[in-house]
């Protein structure tokens, strides 16, 4: 539970937005995140995020799946319970292939979604602090961390110069928490 | 664009291949030809004409699979793969190429009354036998006479009038009304040329041209299944291309964000195959009914064994894992890599649908077979790069070219 100081800039425009990630990037700052009402493309490489490992995770989780299946089948119909089913050899490999697909993805869909959500910090009661409300609507909002060198007032005028359309300085929670929010706060007019 | 490289000067290297392959194999085509082809021995000639057979369908169909790509890319109106439009048209150029030789081979095997390539050819065994009696209405030597000229003809036509369309976007910058009609009248010729690829790859010809050698077995995937091949083959084969063109120093305008998608069709058409050669396989497999499963006895528990094991291996396994990756799918080395193996995989797999319902008794994967792929590879090399060097790379008016610029995946 660490309290921070956050420099916001709001920008109601893509075109403007990419120039001045650039230029908070170049300046030294570090930008904690930008938070978009969609998914805007290359603002990850802008941002110079490095390649999620989310589909690495879901190659293993796929072959989690196969392993699981191929060996709980093959123990149950050689081993376990072997059954006459039309004459078939017991390691029937070929019916079995769909149902080693079917869990192949199984795993993988269902693994990928909880790490996506572990990675977002997604989770039924987690809270996070709002940089500002309309980032859900209209709004593209870059979040940058203040150190105790950051001079705030210089970080405003360099996001004012590029253009954003709203600027404040919040003090607020870094991590996510369980719980409520303190006040909730009304979507601005 | 004045810094573009847009004309492709044909480099001595590759005439000198392409020389020498034709030489090569052309020597060994002849060779055959008259040891095996004209011989009096039936086994031979089978031989022969079987192997000439399976190369000139492959190579046919999936240089008609280029011109698949480039319909369907127009029918969806899809822009990304303009930048290199020009190798997929010099690849479909060839059509009338192989479609002739296709066409020549199988109208001597008619005419030259091959009835052990075509059981169906003998009227004698036909009339005894109440199952091909019933197919006489579609396996008989007058409709697969017509069917099959019209077949490589229509594909020729179509092909050449969607390839002279486009000429028009090297010519003059089109303004807005003449682009909409541009691309309407691309869409259109595109549309023949779909219908009648569906009434013909994904359908008919396949039965006609290799699955009738098996006379009395039938199944209803093989048409897909030949079409996944050589379609994913093709994929391959523009990938090859597009790969040399670059290592040249040409083909600016294309980088690879578009060579991630050549390959993404590399790898899920690798995918559909398996997925087509699965539920061909499974559904024999389960059932087990002796004239179904005739196919694959001795594929599976003969002497093709290996083959067909070889197939599955490099034709699913070697695409799936390598190609998975995003970063191998942006790599030039590693799409060019797995291109050859995916041709090769490919033509191996019409090797063992063709020759392993003519030959059932024994493998003879040799000097023949390879001899007679060196003469397509060097054939398909010096067409491909003189239709290459007659046009500009780029189709610089294109009204799509921009959007294919800026394509990012």
């Amino acid at each position: 539970m660490a309290q921070k100081k956050f420099v916001v800039g709001c920008f109601d425009d893509e075109a403007v937005l990419f120039p001045a990630v650039k230029q908070v990037r170049t300046a030294g700052y570090k930008i904690k995140d930008v938070y978009t009402p969609f998914a805007v493309h290359g603002l990850d490489h802008a941002l110079g995020m490095r390649e999620t490992s989310l589909h690495t995770a879901g190659f293993i989780y796929g072959i989690t799946g196969t392993t699981t299946a191929i060996s709980a089948i093959s123990w149950i119909f050689t081993k376990d319970w072997p059954l006459n089913i039309g004459g078939k050899p017991h390691f029937a490999l070929p019916a079995w292939i769909p149902i080693i697909f079917e869990l192949t993805v199984l795993f993988a869909a269902v693994g990928m979604v909880l790490t996506f959500c572990y990675l977002c910090q997604l989770a039924p009661g987690v809270k996070k602090h709002h940089f500002h409300k309309r980032a859900t609507d209209d709004l593209f909002v870059m979040a940058i961390e203040c150190t105790d060198k950051t001079n705030t007032d210089d970080l405003l005028a360099l996001l004012k110069a590029n253009g954003a359309v709203e600027t404040d300085v919040q003090v607020a929670e870094e991590d996510w928490w369980f719980g409520t929010y303190d006040k909730e706060e009304a979507l601005p007019a | 664009m004045a810094s573009i490289k847009e004309q492709f000067e044909i480099p001595g290297r590759l005439k000198t291949w392409s020389y020498s392959l034709i030489g090569i194999g052309g020597a060994v085509l002849l060779y055959g030809m008259f040891t095996k082809g004209f011989s009096s021995d039936e086994h031979e000639q089978v031989h022969f004409w079987g192997t000439l057979m399976y190369n000139t369908i492959f190579w046919t169909l999936i240089c008609n699979a280029a011109m698949f790509f480039l319909s369907f890319s127009a029918m969806a109106q899809a822009a990304w793969m303009q930048s290199f439009r020009r190798v997929p048209e010099a690849i479909s150029t060839l059509v009338p190429v192989f479609g002739g030789i296709t066409l020549m081979v199988l109208l001597y095997i008619i005419f030259g009354h091959k009835h052990h390539i075509y059981h169906w050819l003998d009227a004698e065994a036909v009339a005894k036998d109440p199952i091909l009696k019933g197919k006489v209405g579609f396996l008989n030597p007058t409709f697969f006479v017509i069917w099959t000229t019209l077949t490589i003809s229509l594909w020729s036509l179509f092909g050449y009038r969607m390839r002279q369309l486009n000429n028009q976007a090297d010519v003059a910058p089109m303004d807005a009304p003449t682009a909409k009609a541009f691309n309407i009248q691309s869409m259109v010729r595109s549309g023949f040329f779909l219908v009648w690829f569906g009434l013909t790859v994904a359908s008919t010809i396949p039965w006609l041209w290799m699955m009738s050698i098996d006379a009395h077995w039938y199944s209803t995937m093989y048409s897909w299944y030949t079409f996944a091949s050589t379609f994913v083959a093709g994929m391959a084969l523009i990938a090859l291309w597009v790969v040399y063109l670059k290592n040249k120093g040409y083909l600016e305008l294309t980088n690879n964000e578009h060579l991630h998608d050549i390959a993404k069709f590399m790898f899920a058409f690798s995918i559909f195959w398996t997925y087509l050669w699965f539920s061909q396989y499974m559904l024999i497999w389960y059932a087990n009914i002796p004239e179904e499963t005739v196919y694959f006895k001795h594929r599976v528990q003969g002497p093709y064994k290996a083959i067909f094991f070889l197939n599955l291996i490099i034709n699913f396994l070697a695409p799936l894992l390598i190609l998975m990756k995003r970063s191998a799918k942006r790599n030039y080395t590693l799409v060019a890599l797995m291109a050859v193996v995916i041709i090769f995989g490919h033509w191996i797999d019409f090797y063992q649908m063709v020759m392993g319902s003519l030959m059932k008794e024994h493998v003879e994967l040799g000097v023949l077979d390879f001899g007679i792929l060196a003469f397509f590879v060097g054939v398909m090399i010096f067409f491909v790069a003189k239709a290459l060097a007659s046009k500009p790379l780029i189709a610089k008016y294109h009204p799509f070219l921009k959007e294919s610029i800026i394509h990012h995946t």
